[in-house]
């Protein structure tokens, strides 16, 4: 009959006591595991996606929300921006910036967002490539990230209608032509990239402008009126600004031509025309790096960008550290609560040894007459607090990554972002050590009290 | 065996008993009678090494306990002395052939499940082997306490009045049950008890006055 043996099975035979200790010490560590689980994987998907932007520039409004809406795609997006207003950071040639990709958001299919951008967002920005297929060329051509490809069921070739909005509601599906056909689908990056659709601006464009035009002939519709005015607005600003650029070929008419030729006859010429001869058309945000993140002119774009137009900058870095510490504040609240559950289940587990040591002191005593010395009891005593933590963490892991596992499912389905349930961290380890602590820390004035037992006292008074 | 001298024990409230000086045969059988406030039980702890008098000695084996530390002395009185107790008490959790190999491990046996089957048929509850030990009637019990004592072949078994709460028959019952198996085992029999109905089943006797 070794220790373990007999501490286990004095546990086990106060069943309802042990299971209230166990449930107590597995809530407190399963909390705090699923704390550290949640942390790292956001952390590393924030990380992930942060992709080397320096600079994100879009309408004015919460620079947070654009920040979500155009990196982590999580948000709805600030606003439109006419391409005039951007002109100068796309030119190649600017002293500052190194890249510039332009991303148009606004629909989606089965909740996967649908973003016009350029082929540098693929290959410049996050360095992935096609696992099949091809990147996106003409009209309508999508490629498809690796997790839409098997999530939305979609392989090259196939085609579909995109919604208007990121919510999968079926109501505001757009009714054009034959749809976005599926021509390459990208590796898994475990980055945003797997759950977007990528197109070309133009088609982006091009979804729009033809349901416009079908839905109000006769009449036009007071957003779209808005619209024009707000272009004729800035056409001003932009002839004394920069006319050099050449805009009189990207005007209205002529792109809504473009776009319709290649709809309609299904032809997926290469879009080659520049997005600056589109200076009346609108992206959502511009995605910029940097040439040399150190130079002070750079350090000063968000705030003249800010200040002088009508464009509102913002670095990732800066917004996100924001939004740590603001979701800090509530992750701190839950840690420290799940601290209370710990260390009342340590509580718990002292009380409960001390509570079964009253009723026991005749067996200990009875023990010490068989020959157990004095430090075989307290080491039993230890080994049953250090059972009921060893026990009680692995309860707690249980219920970390099957909670999590649980959580992962919604997560995906509310934020387009995969979790896994069943990764391990590091950090575990140390929760082991720290129940261990505890284990011991409870059981450690029970165990003094058994090896203090006065054997001669305790056989005559009982 | 079994030898005292000059023991003497003072209790906390300044009262001092002398104990007459015992010497035992190994396999003698003695009772150690006396009435109530004699000091009967602590003479029994005495013997057994389970309290340390003030003043005198106590010899197992040659051994004197005194000299011991605590967790020699733990280990001598596991391996060298089975003492049955008044009222028989187990550890709770365990069934009755767990309790014995615990008796067998915690005086540094190994545990011997062929030892255990076999005492316990000897006493006529092999069937119980696999009870909890509060599931088993008073008799029963007792006879777990005496196999229990006995697991380890100790040269020396002390019986704490053993018959308080017995009838006539149950008694003698006990009594022979005590005497059969320590001869067996060829052991040194001490009983300690007031219980004068005892007086006729043994030739060597102390009285504590």
């Amino acid at each position: 009959m070794n220790p373990l043996t007999l501490s286990w099975k004095n546990q086990k035979d106060r069943p309802l006591q042990m299971l209230l200790t166990l449930l107590l010490f597995g809530l407190g560590v399963g909390l705090i595991a699923l704390l550290i689980s949640l942390n790292t994987q956001l952390d590393e998907k924030f990380k992930n996606n942060l992709a080397g932007i320096d600079l994100v520039i879009g309408a004015k409004g919460s620079p947070l929300q654009m920040i979500l809406s155009s990196m982590y795609h999580i948000d709805a997006p600030t606003g439109n921006i006419s391409i005039k207003e951007v002109k100068p950071f796309l030119n190649p040639k600017h002293p500052l910036v190194k890249l510039a990709v332009p991303l148009s958001l606004g629909d989606s299919y089965k909740s996967f967002r649908i973003i016009g951008t350029t082929h540098e967002y693929v290959d410049s920005i996050f360095r992935e490539s096609v696992a099949t297929g091809k990147l996106w060329e003409g009209l309508y051509e999508v490629t498809i990230g690796a997790t839409v490809a098997s999530k939305a069921n979609l392989k090259i070739g196939d085609q579909f209608h995109s919604s208007h909005g990121f919510a999968d509601d079926g109501i505001n599906t757009h009714d054009h032509g034959d749809g976005f056909k599926v021509v390459g689908i990208l590796n898994k990056s475990n980055t945003v990239l797997d759950q977007l659709i990528l197109t070309n601006t133009q088609s982006v464009w091009a979804v729009h402008d033809h349901e416009a035009e079908e839905k109000k002939a006769p009449a036009e519709a007071s957003e779209e009126d808005h619209d024009h005015d707000h272009d004729h607005a800035h056409d001003h600003e932009d002839h004394s600004d920069h006319d050099h650029s050449g805009h009189d070929h990207g005007d209205h008419e002529g792109h809504d031509h473009d776009a319709h030729d290649h709809a309609d006859h299904q032809a997926a010429a290469p879009i080659v025309k520049p997005l600056t001869d589109y200076p009346d058309k609108d992206i959502t945000t511009l995605l910029v790096r940097y040439r040399n993140k150190k130079d002070w002119r750079a350090l000063n774009m968000p705030r003249s960008i800010n200040e002088n137009t009508d464009l509102q900058a913002a670095s990732p870095a800066i917004e996100m550290n924001r939004l740590y510490s603001m979701m800090g504040v509530g992750t701190d609240a839950l840690r420290n609560l799940a601290l209370i559950i710990v260390i009342v289940s340590g509580l718990s587990i002292f009380i409960s040894l001390f509570s079964s040591l009253k009723d026991r002191k005749y067996e200990l005593a009875l023990m010490r007459v068989m020959g157990a010395s004095r430090s075989y009891l307290f080491f039993l005593i230890i080994l049953e607090g250090l059972l009921f933590a060893i026990l009680g963490y692995l309860l707690g892991l249980f219920l970390c990554h099957s909670g999590m596992s649980l959580l992962s499912g919604y997560l995906e389905e509310a934020y387009q972002y995969e979790f896994s349930g069943w990764r391990f961290f590091k950090e575990e380890l140390w929760l082991l050590g720290g129940s261990l602590v505890i284990g011991f820390v409870a059981a450690l004035i029970p165990a003094f009290q058994a090896y203090q037992t006065d054997i001669s006292e305790t056989l005559t008074t009982y | 065996m079994l030898r005292t001298q000059q023991l003497e024990y003072t209790y906390p409230g300044n009262k001092t008993i002398t104990f007459p000086d015992i010497q035992c045969e190994k396999g003698s059988q003695w009772l150690l009678l006396g009435q109530s406030g004699t000091g009967k039980t602590t003479l029994l702890h005495l013997l057994g090494g389970i309290r340390r008098p003030q003043k005198g000695k106590v010899y197992i084996a040659n051994q004197e306990l005194n000299t011991l530390s605590s967790t020699a002395l733990d280990q001598f009185r596991g391996k060298n002395i089975g003492i049955v107790f008044q009222q028989s008490h187990f550890v709770q959790s365990l069934t009755v052939g767990e309790n014995l190999q615990l008796a067998q491990t915690l005086a540094g046996h190994s545990a011997n499940p062929t030892r255990i089957k076999k005492l316990l048929d000897r006493l006529n509850i092999g069937d119980k082997i696999g009870d909890r030990t509060n599931r088993l009637s008073q008799g029963e019990q007792q006879r777990v306490a005496i196999a229990r004592a006995l697991v380890n072949s100790p040269g020396l078994i002390l019986a704490d009045e053993p018959t308080s709460a017995l009838d006539d028959e149950n008694c003698k019952e006990v009594i022979d049950l005590l005497e059969t198996q320590a001869k067996e085992e060829g052991a040194t029999l001490v009983i300690v008890t007031h219980d004068s109905r005892l007086k006729e089943f043994f030739d060597h006797k102390i009285i504590l006055e």
